[in-house]
């Protein structure tokens, strides 16, 4: 052990008296985090591989029939089923990631663009949305698209639903649940990278004759990238695992990963498969962040 | 440039109206007195005063409260604590490392994850203790397992810009290390810790996943409680309860973003 005295912000001590008041520090977090988060995340990966018993319980032989299933084998032959719906929530987060990011920029310009004095009212209007319960805001459109409210009687009108029926379960209903649920994850962080352009550049590069694309993606994009991530980090990740929207909107023939994950836990109660489709579920999360990245880059390179 | 205003502008406002149309929608019924069906009747309160009288709600709402006030205490402080630990002392490249992985993976871990995750352990420690009994106790835990990055975030953020002159100025002038803890950190980092106690507890109350895994028969919330409502069928308490917990939101919001614009 190292008893050399040091110097740390002015404080004359030894390595050893320092590292024993900061692991003091530490302990009740690490000590949490380790019970609750990395434990339990370890015990998890391991439950995968495992195997359910009649009555649900966990029996801990080791095996990957697990993800086979997932995969679409079992002993009737091969089915798409779950990798359709595996499938389908990668495309559902990704959509209305991209439609969020698509009308968050008009939306944050525009507040950017108010005078100062109302621009704190248009930043609570938006901020309201992302505190409010996600449950509510769900609810709220499964209300609206009821029977009989004008939305449902403008489709009818169309032709495209039967008189007296809801919007619900569709996958329109699902995806404007989706969209209005989570654009305010993906409107917030831009917003406070957007707040701080500097506007001279996209001036400069109009008066130099940039078409509006190249104007987007050399004054525009770069300077908004720290906010883009954080938000697109913060929609991609709720959006591929949700299981409200879905269940409220979409019904059982637009099931997600979500709700077959919340349905292995609740009346299915196969708890290893749960754990190996949550297991496929983050691969697929950091695998679309990953391809996020890429785009960033080449972006940058352009 | 005028025209591309106008776009700009109908843009926004859409989606203002898309993000805003359904609660004001509930609004509306909330205060229609038809039962059933999707017609308009007229104005009255009862749904409202009914809220007062239904126990399920109630005691719903208690531990709604309940558990956002216990888990933010909690996370809090060891939030705060974990903040302080983290960026005052000399850890090694690795340590830091391991730390800042343990802060971010709440935040990029998919909510349903953790709470499988959290269903699986406590079935394992109901076999050591009843405490872990799905109910109240579970739902706190979970809470505060999430939202102890989230505050310890907030800190570190503070503890960063703060800096650590008056540290140091404090330390030449002897004072030791409580002193320095209480006088001079200490209160430099109340609006941060403030801060992340106030997220911490809107976290608690927007968790509906969470609360949902690992809640038990005698736990319900209010979330809980209207997503379960949705599938008995919808009464129009449900639209009532739904707006006063929008309303309490906007007060909260403005009362938050006012605070933190004073400083």
């Amino acid at each position: 052990m190292k008893q050399n005295t040091i110097l740390w912000h002015g404080e004359m001590t030894t390595e050893r008296a320092l590292t024993r008041r900061g692991m003091s520090f530490l302990s009740s977090g690490i000590f949490w985090l380790t019970a609750f988060l990395v434990l339990p995340s370890l015990i998890f990966v391991v439950l995968s591989f495992a195997e359910r018993g009649v009555y649900g319980e966990v029996i801990w032989n080791f095996s990957f029939d697990n993800y086979k299933r997932l995969a679409g084998f079992s002993s009737f032959g091969w089915t798409p089923d779950y990798l359709l719906i595996l499938g389908r929530s990668v495309v559902v987060s990704l959509v209305t990631t991209l439609v969020s990011i698509l009308l968050s920029y008009p939306l944050t310009f525009f507040i950017a663009s108010r005078p100062a004095r109302n621009r704190f009212v248009w930043l609570v209007i938006l901020i309201i949305p992302f505190w409010t319960n996600i449950v509510i805001r769900t609810y709220a459109w499964f209300l609206l698209l009821s029977p009989d409210l004008p939305f449902a009687r403008f489709a009818t009108f169309l032709g495209f639903i039967p008189d007296g029926s809801s919007l619900y379960p569709s996958a329109f209903a699902v995806y404007i649940g989706m969209i209005s649920d989570y654009l305010p994850f993906l409107a917030l962080p831009l917003y406070s990278s957007v707040e701080r352009m500097d506007w001279a550049l996209v001036e400069a590069a109009q008066d130099l004759y940039a078409s509006r694309y190249r104007v987007f993606m050399q004054a525009i994009l770069p300077q908004t990238a720290p906010g883009l991530t954080v938000g697109i980090i913060l929609t991609l990740v709720p959006t591929m695992a949700t299981f409200v929207v879905p269940d409220l909107l979409g019904g059982a023939k637009y099931m997600l990963v979500g709700n077959l994950i919340q349905q292995q836990f609740g009346t299915s109660r196969d708890w290893p498969f749960g754990a190996a489709i949550s297991m496929a579920l983050m691969l697929l999360t950091l695998l679309s962040m990953r391809i996020y990245r890429r785009k960033g880059n080449t972006v940058d390179i352009i | 440039m005028k025209k591309r205003h106008l776009v700009l502008q109908s843009i926004s406002l859409f989606t203002i109206g898309m993000l805003y149309l359904p609660l004001f929608g509930i609004a509306v019924f909330s205060v229609n007195s038809a039962k059933h069906g999707w017609v308009w009747q007229e104005f009255t309160m009862k749904w409202y005063t009914g809220l007062l009288h239904n126990n399920y709600i109630l005691e719903a709402a208690w531990n709604t409260l309940t558990l956002a006030v216990v888990s933010t205490l909690v996370s809090t402080v060891i939030g705060t604590l974990l903040a302080i630990g983290i960026s005052r002392f000399p850890w090694g490249s690795r340590t830091n490392g391991f730390l800042g992985l343990m802060l971010n993976f709440p935040v990029v871990i998919p909510d349903i994850v953790m709470a499988g995750s959290l269903v699986v352990v406590f079935a394992i420690l109901r076999s050591v203790s009843d405490v872990f009994q799905p109910g109240m106790v579970t739902m706190t835990i979970g809470h505060i397992t999430f939202q102890i990055a989230f505050v310890a975030l907030v800190v570190r953020s503070r503890l960063v810009s703060i800096g650590t002159d008056l540290e140091e100025a404090a330390r030449d002038l002897f004072a030791d290390n409580w002193y320095v803890m209480r006088r001079v950190i200490f209160p430099l980092l109340l609006p941060g810790i403030v801060a992340g106690g106030m997220l911490a507890f809107t976290l608690s109350l927007d968790d509906f996943v969470i609360s949902f895994f690992t809640s038990g028969p005698t736990s319900q919330t209010l979330p809980l409680y209207i997503y379960s409502a949705v599938r008995r069928g919808v009464t129009p308490q449900i639209h009532a309860l739904s707006t006063i917990i929008v309303l309490i939101t906007v007060i909260l919001v403005v009362l938050a973003e006012r605070i933190s614009r004073k400083k």
